[in-house]
């Protein structure tokens, strides 16, 4: 059995069935699946550590919280000094002021804050909760594959769309969680590592050849895949890129990775979900306000996203940025300044389709009788409902079954148009 | 097939009158008639084994040479210089059935090397003890948790802390290749991969995992790894390691259930798993309202452990249990523990304030109530000599050591031999490496390596120093397969096709690349043994050389055209990607933005560091002569299989 394979410089091949490199054979299968919409992008940012929802998108209208949190609590909207104070949204909710770059998005209607959101089971592990948030499976450790994969794996690419390995990119070092599984997909730490490290000779063009030796089987497959994916990347010149739209990225690692992936965005590679990751959001220990630890991480995040949106420009009309981090934090601090693990946290949907400045989720309250186990947020929204919705009707996904076994909601918030 | 049934019941049937003629008779096989000449250069061995090995009469497709090359590939970690002759002079069965006694091996030089390694000679709780979590540590000075309010002093204690932790880390992670690259004992050290992998932990689970990860290694599962697989099970189930990983070391009985004690009656050390960084004492006793909010805390049952002992350590996911017996497990399971994981747990404990003490049905098998620790006993029996266990253990062997596709004859002769033995692993390794499937053409070099294997390869074959450091197993990790870093408990995959994609391949060519430049550790291109003969010798004969010594001989006459020449015929020159500076000179690296290798779950990430293998993110002078056949071999399709 044979296919028609885009192979060299999209040329078109023909591979035998089951010896063709992997995102050829995806590719291949492709053609029964319903297809993706062209260059519909999803960036999806996980906070790794868990941030703190409650002091990220703060409840100011809510009394209790600042009973719960009498040292680390984000003062009220100060008129005057927008600095020290929450950044007001819709009069009960408001930003941190470190997310004041963020601000002009939601003026934009292209920034929707979702609260009380995440993952329905009860551990306050980092590792049990990434892992579900990453499978799609909560309480369920055996999926072997993340959600993002299943939707890779599931639906086709798009009927204009040329084959690319760059479909899938995360800019981590190692493929994360949830982009595990059985479609391809590409992890480096930059841009600039992903070459062949041979600094002149003729070893490079010698290890190509070693690959096209005229073997068709799934290494020299998937290593003529390589060279071709390193030329296409090669031919974007990622050293030339000048940021848009008077964009500045933070010189920190998650700016320069979000300036990365704008960069595959715009070199037209074929890019349809990015994923990128920042630590630092484990607060328990002085944690601060309005200034401080978490301050400082917001800052950073705020500022890459915000530039990561203005260097896009109008090709944000196609892009949605979904952030998300394992749970959020103990509604009150502790005695360390800081805030234990907790159950319900916030996420940002972030792009053109977004319709935005609105504070989406159910809010569940802080009284005591309304915490969670007595103590946490409570959850109102599952993730999965978040991810099936941007799934859908973002990237036109059908099979939600798949990327979700088990799951089902009739409801969505309606966070997309 | 009708070959394969007839050798299976021969093979069960006539075995204890057929091998040891069978054994010779094979012996004279392998070595193909052909005079040993050379002198085994080989392990010693401390007894010679009055022991043939059992073969399988059956014909052997693969050539004597080919045998030779596919037991190194397959029994080892790679063929190192002399190791084909050696086993071309000590015969392919009887050179087996030494890696089948791995006792019987002296491997002197390898325990030299790890005996001054701490974490290997020191229980976790001491190493916690000495080397506790710069978080954790940060915890316990208070309010002044932030780093710029520290004492000098304490500015110290958590440098020290952290670089403890770095320690540990390390040792765990580069003593698994150090292990592979230096052991005379090559199958024990496979199947302790094998096993690893099979029991899978992860090393951020949370702070206290990575301390118990060497002993886990090597007081765990390689003293088991040839041994009875209920033992294996037993001593797994039993580790501080797997009870923190798979939480089994929290799951009490559910409020509704008896516990076999009252709580608060026995186990009163856990009572300081309340106290904020571990002040507790281990001895502190617990009011009954704290009783009453540990259990509230941490919960009831946790199914973790319970459901993964079906599904991935014994029957497997198809093996025929329901969600009925996942939930009766965990109960039979319920206070198989550990105290205090937080500052080093102190080895299993039984702990009946948290038992299910109630009457429990396990895959058919009644569990009377009122019984303790003989409940998950009987589990572990149960479910170790399942039928589905036999065969589900068989087939991942064989998946190992034949083909990603394993042929159902050979998997149920090993299930067979499995049952046959109570879950004897060196039996059922024997059954399969004796077998006409191992020895097929189709099993002739149709594995694709894991990462670790790629380098651990590369490294025996040059004939490299163990690294005491962490950059060898940052470069494993690089290549996609981080130590002790699967995060969820299925393991590494253990089939070529989920190895391969254009980042691991990419990454596989540039080590290839950081071999030739001499960036990696403990290993030269052309000083390797072997490489002295050839420093002066024309091209073809480096060639040959270095095929011979990384490729195992077998490359078609293009691949070595392409090793001689520039000059090949499969690739236009306007084609050929060219690497003229301006492509990619990418900007140094900041140490401090560069995380460790591993995703840190808790953010605040105490091991940071220069954590990526700078010949990785850099443009490497070119290589020339010998090296750049060496970085080309290595980087070769050839090279990914096994």
């Amino acid at each position: 059995m044979q296919r028609r394979v885009f192979v060299k410089s999209g040329a078109l091949a023909l591979v035998t069935m089951g010896l063709s490199p992997s995102f050829l054979r995806r590719t291949a299968i492709g053609m029964e699946l319903p297809l993706a919409q062209k260059g519909k992008v999803l960036i999806c940012l996980f906070q790794r550590g868990a941030a703190d929802a409650l002091n990220v998108v703060v409840p100011h209208g809510e009394r209790a919280y600042y009973n719960l949190r009498p040292n680390i609590a984000i003062p009220a909207p100060i008129r005057g000094a927008a600095n020290l104070g929450a950044i007001d949204l819709d009069g009960f909710f408001g930003l941190h002021p470190s997310l004041a770059p963020l601000k002009p998005l939601w003026d934009a209607g292209m920034l929707a804050p979702i609260h009380a959101v995440g993952s329905p089971s009860n551990t306050r592990s980092h590792f049990d909760a990434q892992d579900y948030m990453e499978s799609g499976t909560p309480d369920a450790k055996g999926t072997s594959d993340g959600w993002l994969n299943r939707y890779l794996a599931t639906s086709g690419t798009c009927e204009q769309c040329a084959p690319t390995p760059f479909r899938a990119v995360a800019m981590t070092p190692q493929t994360p969680r949830i982009l595990e599984g059985s479609a391809p997909a590409v992890a480096m730490n930059s841009l600039e590592e992903f070459a062949v490290r041979s600094g002149g000779g003729d070893q490079t063009a010698r290890l190509e050849a070693l690959y096209r030796t005229g073997s068709a089987d799934l290494i020299h497959g998937t290593g003529q895949e390589m060279f071709e994916a390193v030329k296409m990347l090669r031919s974007a010149n990622p050293q030339q890129y000048l940021p848009q739209n008077g964009a500045e990225y933070p010189k920190s690692q998650f700016g320069t990775r979000l300036k990365q992936i704008a960069q595959l965005i715009k070199s037209k590679v074929g890019l349809e979900i990015a994923f990128a990751d920042v630590g630092g959001w484990d607060t328990h220990v002085n944690q601060g306000a309005a200034t401080g630890q978490l301050a400082q991480r917001l800052d950073d995040f705020a500022k890459s996203i915000a530039a990561l949106a203005a260097d896009l420009g109008d090709g944000m009309e196609n892009v949605v940025i979904l952030t998300m981090s394992e749970f959020g934090r103990m509604a009150k601090q502790n005695g360390n300044g800081g805030t234990d693990h907790g159950h319900a946290g916030a996420m940002f949907v972030i792009g053109g389709p977004v319709k935005g400045k609105k504070v989406y989720g159910k809010w569940p309250g802080l009284a005591p009788e309304q915490l969670y186990e007595g103590r946490d947020l409570a959850l109102t929204t599952d993730f999965r409902s978040v991810f099936s919705e941007i799934a859908t009707k973002h990237l036109g996904a059908k099979n939600l079954n798949a990327m979700f076994p088990g799951y089902s909601t009739s409801s969505s918030l309606g966070l997309l148009g | 097939m009708g070959m394969h049934d007839s050798l299976a019941e021969y093979s069960w049937m006539q075995r204890p009158i057929t091998i040891a003629i069978a054994a010779v008779m094979a012996g004279l096989t392998a070595c193909g008639g052909s005079p040993a000449t050379q002198a085994a250069s080989g392990p010693r061995i401390a007894s010679v084994p009055n022991e043939p090995a059992a073969v399988d009469m059956g014909p052997r497709e693969q050539t004597a040479d080919q045998q030779v090359n596919h037991v190194l590939s397959r029994l080892t970690f790679g063929a190192r210089p002399g190791d084909v002759e050696a086993v071309r002079s000590i015969g392919v069965d009887k050179w087996i059935a030494q890696q089948l006694h791995p006792e019987r091996i002296d491997d002197s030089k390898s325990d030299a090397y790890f005996a001054p390694l701490e974490s290997y000679h020191t229980d976790a709780e001491e190493l916690q003890r000495k080397y506790p979590a710069p978080n954790q540590l940060l915890q316990r000075l208070g309010a002044k948790g932030d780093r710029s309010k520290l004492t000098p002093a304490e500015l110290v204690e958590l440098r020290d802390a952290t670089e403890g932790v770095r320690k540990i880390t390390t040792e765990a992670q580069s003593g698994r290749i150090d292990r592979a690259l230096l052991t005379e004992r090559q199958l024990q050290e496979v199947m302790t991969d094998f096993w690893l992998n099979h029991f899978s932990v992860y090393i951020q689970k949370g702070p206290p995992e990575r301390y118990q990860l060497a002993q886990y290694e090597s007081q765990v599962i390689r003293p088991n790894s040839l041994g009875k697989f209920h033992t294996l099970l037993e001593s797994v189930a039993k580790s501080p390691a797997m009870l923190f990983y798979l939480d089994n070391w929290q799951s009490q009985a559910d409020s509704n259930r008896p516990r076999l004690v009252a709580q608060g009656g026995r186990g009163g050390g856990r009572g300081a798993l309340l106290g904020r960084g571990g002040r507790g004492g281990r001895g502190a006793q617990l009011t009954p309202q704290q009783q009453q909010a540990l259990a509230k805390r941490r919960g009831g049952l946790n199914e973790n452990y319970g459901r993964e002992l079906m599904e991935l350590h014994t029957l497997g996911v198809d093996g025929g249990y329901t969600q009925d017996d996942v939930i009766n497990v965990a109960r039979a399971l319920t206070g198989w523990t550990m105290p205090r994981p937080q500052v080093g747990g102190g080895g299993f404990q039984f702990n009946p304030a948290m038992h299910d003490a109630g009457a429990k049905v396990v895959l058919g098998h009644k569990l009377a109530a009122g019984r303790g620790i003989e409940d998950g006993e009987d589990v572990l029996n149960i479910v170790s000599r399942h039928p589905s266990t036999a065969h589900y253990i068989a087939f991942k062997l064989v998946r190992r050591f034949v083909a990603d596709t394993p042929p159902a004859e050979l998997v149920a002769r090993a299930a067979e031999t499995f049952r046959r033995t109570d879950g004897d692993i060196r039996e059922v390794v024997r059954t399969i490496l004796s077998s006409p499937e191992f020895f097929s053409r189709a099993a002739y070099r149709s594995k694709i390596k894991s990462p670790f294997e790629v380098v651990v390869s590369a490294l025996r074959a040059l004939g490299a120093q163990p690294d005491p450091t962490l950059r060898t197993a940052q470069t494993v990790a690089t290549l996609g397969e981080p130590i002790y870093g699967h995060q969820s408990p299925n393991g590494w995959p253990e089939t070529g096709d989920q190895w391969m994609n254009t980042g691991a391949i990419l990454n596989r060519i540039n080590f290839g690349v950081a071999i030739a430049a001499g960036r990696v550790p403990g290993v030269s291109p052309t000083t390797w043994k072997g490489a002295e003969s050839l420093k002066n010798a024309s091209v073809e004969q480096q060639v040959d050389g270095v095929v011979s010594a990384l490729l195992g001989g077998g490359v078609s006459t293009d691949t070595r055209q392409i090793l001689i020449s520039g000059k090949n015929p499969f690739l236009d020159s306007a084609a050929a990607l060219d690497t003229t500076p301006e492509m990619a000179r990418p900007k140094p690296v900041d140490p401090d933005e560069v995380l460790m290798m591993l995703p840190d779950p808790a953010g605040l990430g105490p091991l940071r560091g220069p954590a990526r293998d700078r010949a990785f993110g850099k443009l490497l002078p070119p290589a020339k002569g010998l090296a750049l056949i060496v970085g080309l071999a290595i980087g070769s399709p050839e090279f990914q299989r096994r």
